[in-house]
């Protein structure tokens, strides 16, 4: 085995106990990225010298008995939306080309202290815009497991750095799904924690009432692991919830007896594929078996969800996208004539036709005459869908349903049709609506292209506790995560 | 079947409002896209919600304060290093009239 194939939870303990140096798995998860990453493209940019540089200051503090830091130079792979102190972070974006922050986003400053090593920035759809990852201005990050299909989108190259062993985990964002649907397409732990666990602050903003930071790793443990690091209160992001953070590796112990489990039966209705409801079925007898209690429920109104998702993300882009106008960085575009040419052609040339048709929509959305029809409507119908899930957590604990409709789809399939594309975010982008914590984790593979199909964990806010516990009790008892290995 | 929710001129309307500037095809492709979309979005007019209040904020309701200390911030050259149109520690731009 080689090193950089480590959970990061077995790599901390190997480098506790002296077996493994830093610099060591460093050199395995570069050398992994040289062999593999000119074909996947998860990486827009890697930060290599530095990273050794880290790996080999961290070995000198632990040779010299030093105490080790929790995350002991843990190998981490950041989306590209998250600012990295002196690393360039353009979203995928040519607007941000050549942007390269002065600060850290508080995640990021949490995760270094706590001694985690940042290998690279990765690829996503622009902004955090797609379902794909087709919408990068760069490149088509492909998916490690049949390299003719995308990974999910919009944090798909943190899914497939972690999915391909290039990296031990990765951070991601999540606004509709963009952690917990590449995640699933990807066959790994995707974990998008309550809405405020997480702060965002040096976090691009999309769309800033839903979005959200969250995990990419390879067991539940890992997503314990780095929760413990990133979770917690932050004086720099106004939406950051004043909620204690429990230990969330003791989350991780034996027995769901205790819990309630709510199936929404409006989530296995018509569009979704045969294969992915077998699965997902199989893994909540695995729940049943455990000595959870298994009861249909229904949610009424969230067909609605999803063009009320829509309408909100976009108007909140529209306003949040207004600020890239070329004046204090990012790209401007030259040769305009006066200020207001300078604005257009800068955003014109500058951001990509999801993100445009995005601003558009959400322009015209809170555009006067429209705003009620729209913007408004899209709200009230918010507060119905979170009524909806109010209500079933009166009496259970936990919600279990397919991450996604169907397996990773082809490059290309539907890039050409976006509504067909925001269908994707069906069953992920509720739980952003309601601003609940949700996790997927891998159930099973499609039996002729051996797809990875994912189920989602969801729970009550700030509950990411039991989200845990039960992620890790099905995982012991399928043996299934991340045990089978993408051929590249 | 797509509704003719919004014309040409609308589009162009908007791209405005966007600060964008859309070419000839663009616009004739986001015509197109754009009825999909609000078509479909159309769909939240089935559910009645007259006596429903708007959701903007999911988990808070109370604005966030803190004491008004001063604390460091980032040093003006660290600002002014990310863009190249600059002069005396104020932004270039092009002329404004």
């Amino acid at each position: 085995m080689q090193l950089n194939e480590l959970k990061g939870i077995d790599y901390i303990e190997m480098v506790r106990q002296r077996k493994v140096t830093v610099e060591e798995v460093m050199i395995d998860v570069f050398h992994q990225i040289d062999r593999v990453d000119e074909k996947l493209k998860a990486y827009l940019r890697i930060n290599r010298k530095g990273a050794l540089e880290d790996a080999k200051r961290i070995d000198q503090k632990i040779k010299n008995n030093s105490k080790i830091p929790p995350l002991a130079g843990l190998p981490v792979a950041i989306k590209d939306i998250i600012c990295t102190t002196g690393i360039e972070t353009n979203c995928a974006s040519r607007i941000l080309q050549g942007f390269v922050p002065p600060y850290d986003a508080t995640v990021i400053r949490k995760i270094k202290k706590a001694g985690a090593i940042i290998i690279g920035k990765t690829n996503m759809d622009e902004f955090g815009m797609g379902s794909s990852n087709e919408n990068s201005a760069f490149q088509v990050t492909l998916n490690p497991w049949d390299m003719t299909r995308v990974p999910g989108g919009s944090s798909g190259g943190s899914a497939v750095s972690v999915a391909a062993d290039e990296a031990l985990m990765a951070l991601g964002t999540d606004t509709g799904g963009s952690i917990r649907l590449p995640a699933s397409f990807c066959g790994i732990v995707g974990m998008k924690p309550t809405y405020g666990r997480v702060s965002r602050y040096g976090v691009v903003a999309y769309a800033s009432s839903l979005d959200q930071v969250g995990t990419l790793t390879k067991s539940v443990k890992d997503a314990a692991l780095m929760m413990n690091v990133i979770g917690g209160h932050d004086d720099m992001d106004s939406t950051s919830a004043d909620v204690p953070v429990p230990d969330f590796l003791d989350s991780c112990r034996e027995g769901i007896k205790d819990l309630k489990f709510a199936i929404p039966r409006e989530y296995f209705k018509e569009g979704l594929n045969v294969e992915v409801k077998d699965s997902v079925m199989k893994a909540i007898n695995t729940i049943s078996e455990l000595g959870g209690k298994v009861e249909e429920v229904s949610l009424p109104n969230i067909e609605y969800a999803l063009p009320a998702y829509y309408l909100i993300a976009m108007a909140e882009a529209s306003s949040n996208l207004a600020k890239y106008d070329g004046v204090q960085y990012g790209l401007r575009s030259g040769d305009s004539n006066n200020l207001e040419d300078m604005y257009r052609n800068t955003r014109t040339n500058g951001f990509g036709s999801e993100v445009i048709r995005r601003i558009m929509l959400g322009t015209y959305a809170l555009s006067s005459g429209y705003y009620d029809a729209y913007y408004l409507k899209a709200q009230k119908v918010r507060t119905l869908i979170k009524r909806d899930f109010d209500e079933v957590f009166k009496k259970f604990d936990i919600i279990l349903c397919p991450t996604s409709p169907v397996p990773a789809f082809k490059v290309g399939e539907k890039i050409d049709d976006p509504l067909t594309m925001y269908l994707t975010d069906v069953y992920t982008m509720p739980v952003n609506m309601a601003g609940l914590p949700g996790l997927s984790i891998n159930c099973g593979f499609t039996a002729k292209e051996t797809l990875p199909i994912g189920f989602q964990i969801i729970g009550r806010p700030f509950e990411e506790e039991k989200i845990l516990r039960v992620a890790y009790n099905y995982e012991l008892q399928s043996g299934k995560n991340c045990s089978r290995k993408p051929t590249i | 079947m797509a509704e003719r929710i919004i014309d040409k001129k609308e589009v162009e309307y908007v791209a405005g409002l966007a600060k964008l500037e859309l070419n000839e095809e663009q616009k004739s492709l986001f015509l197109k896209q754009l009825n999909d979309i609000l078509t479909y979005f159309k769909k939240l007019n089935e559910l009645d919600t007259e006596l429903v209040e708007p959701t903007s904020h999911i988990l808070h309701s109370a604005n966030a304060f803190h004491e008004d200390v001063i604390k460091p911030s980032l040093p003006q050259e660290a600002v002014m290093n990310l863009t190249q149109h600059k002069k005396n520690g104020y932004f270039k731009v092009p002329k404004i009239l």
